[in-house]
């Protein structure tokens, strides 16, 4: 989970590390009367989980309330590569001296943890990764010693810092450790680190992103999902455990495992394209191992309460879960929905290979469910499942 | 012969007696495996499935000879579980604990390389280690596949499953399933080094997945090192970019660890890349019918 820069720097003040005086505003008038309580020059920020915001025009500095409201009401409703501004961060204008660039994350490749730290922060730090990265130190810390003040302080070194800054970088590199470990963090940058006009170093912009496999033991954490932002469908389907990500096409799928499902989308969109309309998938939905009738029918429900979904395919490899079993699972599903008078009324496509596959094949043939098709392989079962779609209901 | 996985492993599984541990002990037990006990503390000196349960990994190693653990414990627990493996220098711990925190497999992983690099993780978020015929080590049916003369190394379990499945005419020397997740034990590399020194494989078939650059890395090193016929599949040519996909690993962000980079970089060595699982098990069938 990406949280927002407000969110990021609540989470660093909560680690001691300095950040600006700041109000979240959602209105013109709740900017007004944070801009009256900063008093003087002030920044207004979009809040967007997204880069570039500055290059954007997502962050303009303000001389007085009157001119906040003014620069506000620009940014406020704007879309920064397809986020829509809905709140913005008031903060107190800093006296900047130097920008650094700072972060912490994890090094899939070296599967370890990574400190980047440059004396060239700002804007252009990508450009300047690209062009000069000899001023851009990468640092492997590992999960096992971690960070403590004199490390902090090698690290500030070696990206270039100037002495004055290294005392109170090593603090805040040290502090901003602390939160990435016990907030389960997979990035806390910092970007830019400041040296201010009065010689601190301050946390001026926060990106952090949270790792959900922990929300175990971080009862913290859901609070700060953006609730709003969620499409609604998945926000029905996490309700009921279920791992659904809504897309833009037509075609519904259902299949067990990440891997099978994903393939499963490609599978739909390359058979898509030979039909009108290029019929595409509605959605990713990982049903998983187990596959019964319960999860069958809250997935089939979810899938058919979303208005874009022309046809169905249901997509199981029969592994530790034998096709016997998903076949029942899909007939006590359809009879379920029935019951609560929400009949399937979308064309099927159902494709059951592996374990069972014939003894599955048989009960749903059987079973004689309206508007339900076997169809033996992947391939051939996408390709129905698009035509299908093209066709309309 | 196999790799990693012969019919001389001897397994233990930690976590034996929760519900998945049980039923996956009966599963392997079915299909020939020789698990020879369990893991609980709490349950030393009992009997689960008519196996001994021991308090520690090392006490079972001693006792039944061990060489491979297969981890079951929920998410909680799969750091110190796999550090107890790594303790004991199990030489063989499969990890299938869906859903561990980043930030511990990393520190586990910090904590093998620290202690000598003597136990080999597969895992976490992984269907375990199948050599068809000799034995299993985790959560691949067995039989919907055969013993054979290829190898596979997938981020995915049903992708796994559903390539063993079409190609059960050849079947399998060992399948490896390393897992999804952002931090794992055992890499694409591991694997296809291992099948390249194995007698007993003759080709190698590739699975991977959007998200991270180890696809790239697996190209880099085929070119240098692989001269068995290597066969691919990238899943995700079609998955937004930003959204994860069940596999906490399997988020493309930007132009990195894009289905179509890892396509490009692994055609570019001479790995021919299937567009769809079906059509992968094809052009393997293609190299195998012309041996």
């Amino acid at each position: 989970m990406d949280l927002f820069e407000h969110q990021a720097k609540e989470l660093f003040a909560d680690y001691g590390i300095p950040v600006p005086r700041g109000i979240v505003a959602h209105t013109v008038e709740e900017v007004r009367s944070a801009a009256e309580e900063l008093t003087g020059r002030v920044v207004v920020k979009a809040q967007v989980k997204t880069g570039g915001r500055g290059k954007a025009g997502g962050v303009k500095v303000a001389a007085d309330t009157a001119d906040a409201v003014e620069k506000a009401t620009a940014i406020l409703g704007m879309d920064i590569k397809g986020h829509a501004v809905h709140k913005v961060l008031v903060e107190e204008a800093s006296a900047i001296a130097e920008e650094y660039y700072f972060s912490f994350l994890l090094d899939r490749a070296n599967r370890t943890f990574l400190a980047i730290c440059s004396a060239a922060g700002g804007m252009d730090i990508e450009e300047v990764a690209h062009t000069a990265p000899e001023k851009v130190a990468k640092v492997p810390v590992s999960a096992l010693t971690g960070i403590d003040r004199a490390k902090a302080r090698e690290i500030a070194t070696a990206g270039g810092l100037p002495d004055k800054a290294l005392d109170g970088a090593a603090e805040l590199i040290e502090k901003l450790w602390c939160c990435f470990v016990d907030e389960d963090a997979t990035l806390v940058e910092v970007n830019p680190m400041i040296l201010s006009a009065d010689g601190q170093v301050k946390a001026l912009d926060g990106k952090v992103t949270l790792d959900d496999n922990a929300v175990f033991r971080q009862p913290d954490h859901e609070a700060l999902a953006d609730k709003a932002a969620e499409d609604p469908l998945e926000a029905k389907a996490k309700e009921k455990d279920l791992n659904y990500v809504k897309l833009d096409g037509d075609v519904g799928i259902i299949g067990n495992g990440a891997g099978l499902v994903m393939s499963t989308l490609d599978v739909v969109a390359y058979a898509g394209e030979q039909f009108p309309g290029k019929p595409s998938p509605a959605n990713f939905l990982d049903i998983g191992g187990g596959a019964s009738a319960e999860v069958m029918a809250a997935g089939l429900e979810i899938i058919l309460s979303d208005p874009s979904v022309k046809s169905i395919f249901v997509n199981v490899f029969g592994g530790i879960t034998a096709c016997d079993a998903v076949a029942n699972g899909i007939v006590s599903a359809f009879k379920l929905l029935e019951s609560r008078g929400e009949a399937v009324s979308h064309p099927l496509v159902v494709r059951l290979d592996g374990n069972n596959a014939q003894l599955g094949r048989q009960i749903l043939a059987d079973a004689a469910l309206p508007r339900v098709e076997l169809v033996d392989t992947m391939d051939d079962a996408a390709k129905r499942a698009a035509e299908l779609a093209a066709a309309g209901v | 012969m196999a790799i990693w996985l012969t019919d001389n492993s001897k397994i233990i599984v930690q976590g034996m007696t929760g519900g998945e541990g049980t039923k996956h002990t009966r599963r392997m037990l079915a299909s020939g495996a020789r698990v020879v006990g369990g893991v609980n503390a709490r349950k030393a000196g009992t009997t689960h499935e008519g196996l001994p349960v021991f308090g520690t990994v090392k006490e079972a190693m001693e006792q039944t000879g061990a060489d491979v653990s297969v981890v079951f414990v929920p998410p909680a627990f799969t750091k110190n579980a796999v550090k107890e493996a790594i303790d004991a220098e199990m030489p063989l711990c499969v990890v299938i604990t869906e859903g561990v925190p980043v930030h511990d497999s990393t520190e586990f992983w910090a904590y093998a390389v620290a202690k000598g690099n003597k136990t080999r993780i597969i895992g976490p978020n992984c269907p375990g280690i199948a050599s068809p015929g000799a034995s299993n080590a985790g959560i691949i049916p067995a039989d919907i596949t055969t013993a054979g003369r290829i190898g596979l190394v997938s981020k995915s379990g049903t992708l796994t499953y559903q390539l063993m499945y079409e190609l059960r005419d050849f079947g399998f020397s060992t399948a490896v399933g390393i897992g999804g997740d952002p931090v794992i034990g055992t890499t694409h590399i591991d694997a296809l080094q291992a099948f390249q020194e194995d007698p007993a494989t003759d080709a190698i078939v590739m699975i991977g997945e959007i998200g991270g650059d180890a696809e790239e890395r697996a190209a880099a090193y085929i070119e240098q090192h692989v001269s068995k016929p290597v066969v691919a599949y990238v899943a995700g040519f079609t998955a937004p970019e930003g959204k994860t996909m069940g596999h906490a690993g399997a988020i493309v962000s930007g132009s990195a660890g894009t289905a179509q980079a890892k396509k490009e970089a692994l055609e570019k060595v001479g790995v021919r890349v299937g567009k769809t699982p079906s059509e992968t098990a094809r052009l393997m069938r293609e190299i195998m019918q012309a041996r």
